[in-house]
Formats: C-alpha cells, structure tokens, sequence
C-alpha cells in the first residue's frame, strides 16, 4: 500500500519525478557528509624529543570538535538533510493541502533558507581546510594534514559531498520558485477529487 | 498608489544592500597594519588569506549586480531572471561571509590543538577593520535576504492577488 503511493507520487508528473529524485540525492549528499565529517578522528603518537637515549613520546588527536567550523559544518548538514527529509515525506504523504498557496511558499522559502545554510557551512569548512592543508606563511600557522593524513581525507571527502548537496539544494530551490508560478498536483488523487492530468 | 509604494520599497532595500556591500569590500580593503617586534617587521593585509580574498571578490560582485539592477525598469521581463539571480547573489554573500568569519575567528582566538597562535595580539588596529567589513558584510546579507523575500513577492506574485 505505502509503496504503491510511492510510486505514484513519485511518477505523477514530469517536474515531481525530477524534484523527489533531487531530494533524495541532496538528503543523502548531506547526510553522509554530515556522517563522515562527524566521525572524522584521528589519533597518532610523535616523538617530541629526547631523555639521553630515550625517546620522549606524546599522543596528539585530531577531532572534528577542535574547529568550530566543522562543528558548525556537521550541525548544517544534519539540518538541512533533515529538511529535506521532511520535504520528501510531505510531498509523498501530504497530499490534501498540495496546491493552497501557503505550502507552496513555505516550500520554497524553506528551500532558500537551507540553501544560503549549505552553502555558508560548506564554504566554512572549505577554507578552514585550506589553512589546514596549505598553512599560513603571514601567520606562522603551520599545516596540519602532513601529520594527520587520514582526518584531511576524510575531512575532503566530507567536503565533496557537502558541495554536491550545494548545487543540489541550488537546483531544487529553482525548481521550487518555478512551482510557484505554475503549480502542478504531484500527490496521488483521491476519491473525493477527480484525477488531475500530470 | 500600493504599487508605487512597493516599488520605492524595493529600490530603497536594493540602494542600503549596494552600499552595504560596497562599503564592506572598502573596509577590507584599506585594512592593513605594520606591526614590529625585535628585529622583525611584518604587515598583515587582506591578501595574506584566501577567505578574505574571497570576502573581497564576492561583495564586489554583490555591489555591480545590486547597482546594475536599480536601473531595471519595472516592465521589463529580466525580473523573473532576478529572482534567480538574487538567490545565487546570497548564497555568494552567505558563503563569503562565513569563510571570512571562520578565518577571522581563528585569527583572534587561535586554535590551540593546531598549534595555531592568534595574531590580533599583534596587530589589534587590522583586527579591528576586518570586524568592521565583517559587520557590514553581515548586514548586506540580511538586506539581501529580505529583498528575494521581496523580488518574489513583486515578481512572481505567491498570494495571486492580481487578477491576470
């Protein structure tokens, strides 16, 4: 029953299609971005020097909690997927309220908002990464990921797939903007209302 | 009358988002500070880091387009164009923003588990402009979202109040 309706939402319409398709893949770009980069962990021992013949050995950890720009990167992440989480489920099983002119214009503000969010996390992080990876002459900051390889990996790794939901959220807010100006039924018609042509 | 009262509106929100972003590109550009200790003189500009960079190329961007559009003429049917544009224009303002204010932040309060020391120490006058373009960079952004709330209100008319 609820994969039927599934199936019908989803093949309703040209632009319908095409938008669900596009949630799902920013739920999950955002999703396994915000994962990675809140795993992202590392922990490795150096010699700091030396007692006579012994080597002196000090444990250093790099967490994503030590920048708050990844802090801030991992929380946007959780909600902006959450958002569009939530859009998937209401354009799936919201069908009564589809066209009032209040759900449109929620739908796409709430689109706008989360995309100015994405973009802000995702930038923050970009160029934080960059001062880790290349350093800071001007500063005297040194760089980070000759010592701690495997965290800037993943931390890339995070970063690529928080940049795809960018341009995906990009494209999602214009399709949502479009449905503003010519709205189209997307949900499963009921008994009570005759069949709209998709 | 309402019409030309949302227009005014309009080109007034358009005009303070110009010059706020006009004025935050001034002030992080003329920031820079020659600070001297023992024997080694060192100059903090804006140019030492790419997220400043990037503040500075974005609001330039932000201030052409603004500029360019107060001269749009209200019949003219680039405004459903506007709206798109107004979105990536603040996203860009978004972006910048938040990479400048991260670089700032570790710049000011260092990063201690990165070894990273915070310089406004030692040049307090060049921390102080980069929080003043900072500010007015933030203030270009709120300015910016109220105006797509605003071009979608006037563009593409979501409460369907005129008769077409």
């Amino acid at each position: 029953m609820a994969v039927s309706k599934i199936l019908l939402a989803a093949t309703s319409g040209k632009s319908c299609k095409i938008l669900l398709g596009l949630r799902v893949l920013a739920f999950l770009a955002t999703l396994s971005a915000a994962i990675v980069m809140g795993l992202n962990k590392e922990t490795k021992t150096f010699v700091v020097g030396n007692v006579g013949n012994a080597p002196i050995k000090a444990t250093f950890t790099a967490k994503f909690q030590h920048t708050p720009a990844f802090v801030f990167f991992v929380v946007a992440n959780a909600m902006v997927s959450f958002h569009n989480l939530l859009m998937i489920a209401l354009q799936i099983f919201g069908g009564k309220s589809e066209l009032t002119g209040f759900r449109l214009l929620s739908v796409a503000i709430l689109d706008m908002l989360n995309v100015t969010l994405i973009s802000a996390a995702a930038n923050a992080a970009a160029f934080i990464s960059e001062v880790g990876k290349n350093g800071n002459k001007h500063a005297r900051w040194d760089k980070i990921c000759d010592r701690f390889a495997t965290y800037c990996d993943h931390g890339a790794g995070a970063l690529i797939a928080a940049f795809a939901g960018v341009i995906l959220m990009l494209i999602i807010s214009a399709v949502s903007i479009s449905r503003l100006v010519q709205p189209n039924k997307c949900s499963f018609p009921t008994a009570a209302s005759p069949s709209v042509v998709p | 009358m309402v019409k030309l009262t949302k227009r005014i509106g309009g080109l007034v929100l358009r005009l303070a988002a110009f010059a706020a972003a006009l004025a935050a590109l001034i002030v992080m550009v003329t920031s820079r500070e020659r600070a001297s200790f023992f024997a080694i003189s060192l100059e903090a500009k804006y140019t030492d880091m790419a997220a400043f960079k990037y503040f500075v190329i974005a609001n330039a961007v932000v201030s052409v387009y603004s500029f360019l559009v107060l001269f749009l003429p209200k019949e003219s049917l680039l405004w459903k164009f506007v709206v798109v544009l107004d979105l990536v224009m603040t996203m860009l303002l978004t972006s910048s923003l938040s990479a400048a204010l991260a670089v700032a932040q570790v710049g000011k309060k260092g990063n201690a588990n990165a070894g990273w020391l915070p310089i406004c120490g030692q040049v307090p006058k060049f921390c102080d402009q980069i929080t003043g373009a900072l500010i007015a960079g933030f203030v270009a952004l709120v300015l910016y979202v109220f105006l797509l709330l605003y071009s979608l209100h006037y563009v593409l008319d979501p409460f369907l109040l005129q008769k077409s």
